[in-house]
């Protein structure tokens, strides 16, 4: 029974890792991307970093899973998306590597290579998120070999760079306090428009190019279901963009807010992708069950999953739970 | 063929070397070093001596700094199939895919949360939670080597699967898991990480005792460890050696340009220099012990070794034969290194300056003979990716060498900065250490084991 679902669950897996991972390593990128770099702002500096440091390494683990999951189950859709990506696929990973030691690095350098550090983590931060944003954009067109689409995907860079600085900030009204989560409020504006603007482009881009996905958006009586995500997607923008002039509250009073409504605006913008292409992985090329491996192994691969994501989800929330509150509180002991 | 054509292929085999090469030196050490930290952590639980939390304090942050390392580097490993080496997943990814696959899900996930709790947590959780914490990250870095070396050693002796149509399909995952060379391999690699982070430990804490730390950690760390070598580096000669005679029944002409054998022979001689010169099909100005090849790998003086003459598909000799004697006589160092170590440590209860300076300068032996040991195991394979199945000129991507080019210099760059870099600052932060204040005595506990200040014992 289940084998004949087999490209429609790990096309599930592959989606649930991707989108964990966009939110995630999401607001721990937009973290560096936003780190402020003044001399006089070490302390900043230090609590944005500390309001991360439990975290990043594991967030990092969903994109080795979703890659992962695109190779086990799809190995043909995984050579042909790397192929087509290479340059920027080394360039994001160029960027990972400077941003992930550059965190271990600051906290034991000599005290004179410390900005230096600072200044690395955060420019591999951006580094990840425009190769992340120019794949997106060149998946997006079916790699097509132009200048337009290259325009495009550099758009497209831009633009998820804005929403991982838009998550990446609302993590930090959540886990900052005082003229910090002032800050954040006020990055978190901009930031948020700017993604509004990123995501309405793609979303005129997408159907236009792409006459399979116009037709799907578009056909009564689907598309009244289907228009409900875009719809719901800017109200939640404009929302949040009212919250951050009334916030902080009173106490600090539910500060987690604007984060979890960020996290609704990265889901529909992720189901809109997904629904778009569905059930093809390689935009006009390639579907899941062309691209789909043998059953013994999915099959094999199934059972350990079944045990273990469940275990992976209980220890990740655990992990945040014990890591509640203000980042200040945190220390590397 | 003679002249050296930077094209795709070869761009791509020095990227995958320089990527894995890169890689393998963090996790070789991290994953014994985890289980040292277990040991301080447990001991602290048991003892409440304060010295214990501060060799636990010292390593988790080399642990940590290490670890790091190995996850960026790990990430672009895991990206290599794919944009180098397409063919490999699209021959045998029906059985390298779950095997990769469970290691994310059950080592990479585990290792990756409970080190952010290992690391910041203390405060926050009780201290069982904080040691289980560290017992869990020590069990995922082994469960990420179980997994990986299956996958490598069904690399080099593939059962368990059929071939249709040009790609293999699992029949006997148990087969597959546990193929003829996996045991060896794991365990020859499993000590090899013991030995390495225990020359590491030894390295370092040694260099704190010459840079004057009169503090009871760093000697504390660096009797440990002498004793881990002292037992580990004679093992890891009989494992070894264990390893070699399952590669001379399975890949016996891996084992002839180890040993440099070139015909096959009766009566072989174990050949302990020289250089093979492919042309003449010798070695040039050899010395050579009589029978003592044959000897060694099938215990009899007569034995017959097949030479490399008799093989379709051959190595290149020359880098598995030095990168076997350069692993070799690390260990023969090692051996002795520890021997010493443990007459005048432990022993004698002294540390000699000439001592301590050596085992400063054999910090990093361990990354040496483990490369030298990979690159014999990895080159001894050629010219299969997956021994009679796939080569490894089959597997390479289309990709423009312009490209590949490109990533390459951005690996290399990189990874040389970070070396430096690293090794650099695992120096400082000992030396930083050194000008750490002693534990007070209030630290102490009242009773332990361990702890019993003089004048407690009446």
């Amino acid at each position: 029974m289940i084998e004949h679902y087999l490209a429609e669950i790990y096309v599930g897996l592959m989606g649930l890792a991707i989108l964990v991972y966009a939110i995630l390593d999401g607001y721990d990128l937009g973290v560096g991307i936003l780190l402020p770099m003044k001399a006089t702002e070490e302390r900043a500096r230090d609590i944005y970093i500390a309001s991360i440091g439990p975290f990043w390494d594991a967030n990092e683990t969903w994109l080795v899973l979703a890659i992962g999951i695109l190779l086990i189950a799809f190995p043909k859709a995984h050579s042909l998306v790397l192929y087509n990506l290479y340059l920027p696929c080394s360039i994001m990973l160029f960027g990972l590597i400077l941003r992930g030691v550059a965190f271990d690095f600051r906290a034991k350098a000599h005290i004179d290579h410390k900005l230096a550090w600072d200044r690395t983590f955060k420019a591999g931060s951006i580094i990840t998120a425009c190769a992340q944003g120019y794949m997106l954009g060149d998946y997006v067109l079916g790699f097509q070999d132009s200048v337009q689409s290259a325009a495009f995907a550099c758009l497209s860079a831009l633009g998820v760079v804005a929403a991982y600085g838009y998550i990446g900030s609302c993590w930090l009204i959540w886990r900052t306090e005082g003229i910090l989560q002032q800050q954040a409020i006020l990055k978190a504006r901009w930031f948020g428009r700017l993604t509004l603007v990123g995501v309405l482009l793609v979303s005129f881009v997408n159907p236009i190019v792409n006459p399979g996905v116009f037709v799907k958006w578009f056909s009564f009586p689907f598309s009244l279901f289907a228009l409900l995500l875009p719809t719901m997607c800017i109200v939640l923008f404009v929302v949040n963009d009212r919250l951050f002039k009334l916030m902080p509250f009173t106490n600090d009073d539910k500060p987690w807010l604007p984060f979890s409504l960020v996290i609704v605006i990265f889901m529909c913008c992720f189901f809109g992708i997904a629904f778009s292409f569905f059930p093809d992985i390689v935009p006009g090329e390639l579907n899941i069950y062309e691209a789909m491996s043998a059953k013994e192994s999915l099959l094999f691969l199934l059972v350990g999953t079944a045990i273990v994501v469940p275990c992976i989800i209980v220890y990740t929330l655990m992990a945040y739970f014990i890591f509640r509150g203000k980042a200040s509180d945190l220390t590397y002991h | 063929m003679t002249d050296l054509v930077l094209d795709t292929f070869l761009l791509s085999r020095i990227q995958f070397a320089a990527n894995i090469s890169f890689h393998i030196l963090f996790p070789t050490l991290s994953i014994a070093l985890a289980w040292f930290l277990v040991f301080f952590k447990v001991r602290h639980d048991m003892t409440q001596h304060p010295v214990w939390m501060r060799c636990y304090r010292f390593w988790v942050k080399v642990f940590a700094l290490t670890f790091a390392l190995g996850v960026v580097s790990g990430i672009t490993m895991s990206f290599q199939f794919g944009t180098n080496w397409p063919g490999f997943m699209e021959t045998v990814g029906n059985i390298a895919g779950p095997l990769l696959g469970y290691e994310v899900l059950t080592a990479f996930f585990m290792e990756a949360t409970f080190l952010g709790i290992m690391l910041f947590g203390i405060k926050r959780v009780p201290p069982w939670l904080h040691t289980l914490s560290t017992l869990l990250v020590a069990i995922g870095t082994t469960l990420s080597a179980f997994w990986i070396l299956a996958l490598n050693s069904w690399m080099q002796t593939p059962q368990g699967f059929e071939m249709i149509e040009g790609v293999a399909y699992p029949t006997d995952w148990w087969a597959i898991i546990f193929n003829p060379s996996f045991p060896y391999r794991l365990i020859h690699m499993l000590l090899a990480s013991g030995l390495s982070a225990s020359f590491f430990i030894m390295g370092l804490s040694a260099y704190r005792l010459l840079k004057g730390d009169q503090k009871r950690a760093p000697l504390k760390t660096l009797k440990i460890a002498t004793v881990v070598v002292a037992i580990l580096a004679p093992l890891q000669l009989f494992v070894g050696d264990m390893h070699g005679l399952n590669t001379l029944k399975h890949q016996p002409q891996k084992i002839a340009a180890m040993e440099g054998l070139w015909h096959t022979e009766k009566g072989a001689p174990l050949v302990l220099f020289g250089l093979p010169n492919e042309q003449t099909q010798t070695n040039d100005y050899a010395i050579e012990l009589p029978y003592m090849a044959s000897l060694i790998l099938t215990h009899e003086l007569e034995g017959e070794l097949k030479g490399l003459s008799s093989f379709e598909h051959t190595p290149p000799v020359k880098p598995v034969f030095f990168a076997f004697r350069i692993m070799v006589g690390l260990g023969f160092l090692m051996i002795l290194t520890a021997w010493l170590s443990a007459y005048f440590i432990l022993l004698k209860k002294s540390q000699p300056t000439l001592l301590l300076r050596a085992l400063t300068c054999m910090t990093f032996s361990g990354w040496v003979a483990t490369l030298a040991g990979w690159y014999v195991t990895e080159i001894g394979r050629q010219p299969w990716l997956v021994t009679g199945v796939l080569k490894v000129e089959d597997a390479v991507t289309s990709i423009a060498p312009t490209h590949v080019g490109f990533s390459l210099t951005l690996y290399l760059i990189v990874y040389a900065v970070l070396l430096v870099a690293y090794i650099h600052t695992v120096f400082r932060m000992a030396k930083k250490s050194v000008a750490v204040d002693e534990f007070e005595v209030a630290e102490l506990p009242v009773t332990g084991l361990e702890a019993k200040p003089v004048e407690a014992t009446k």
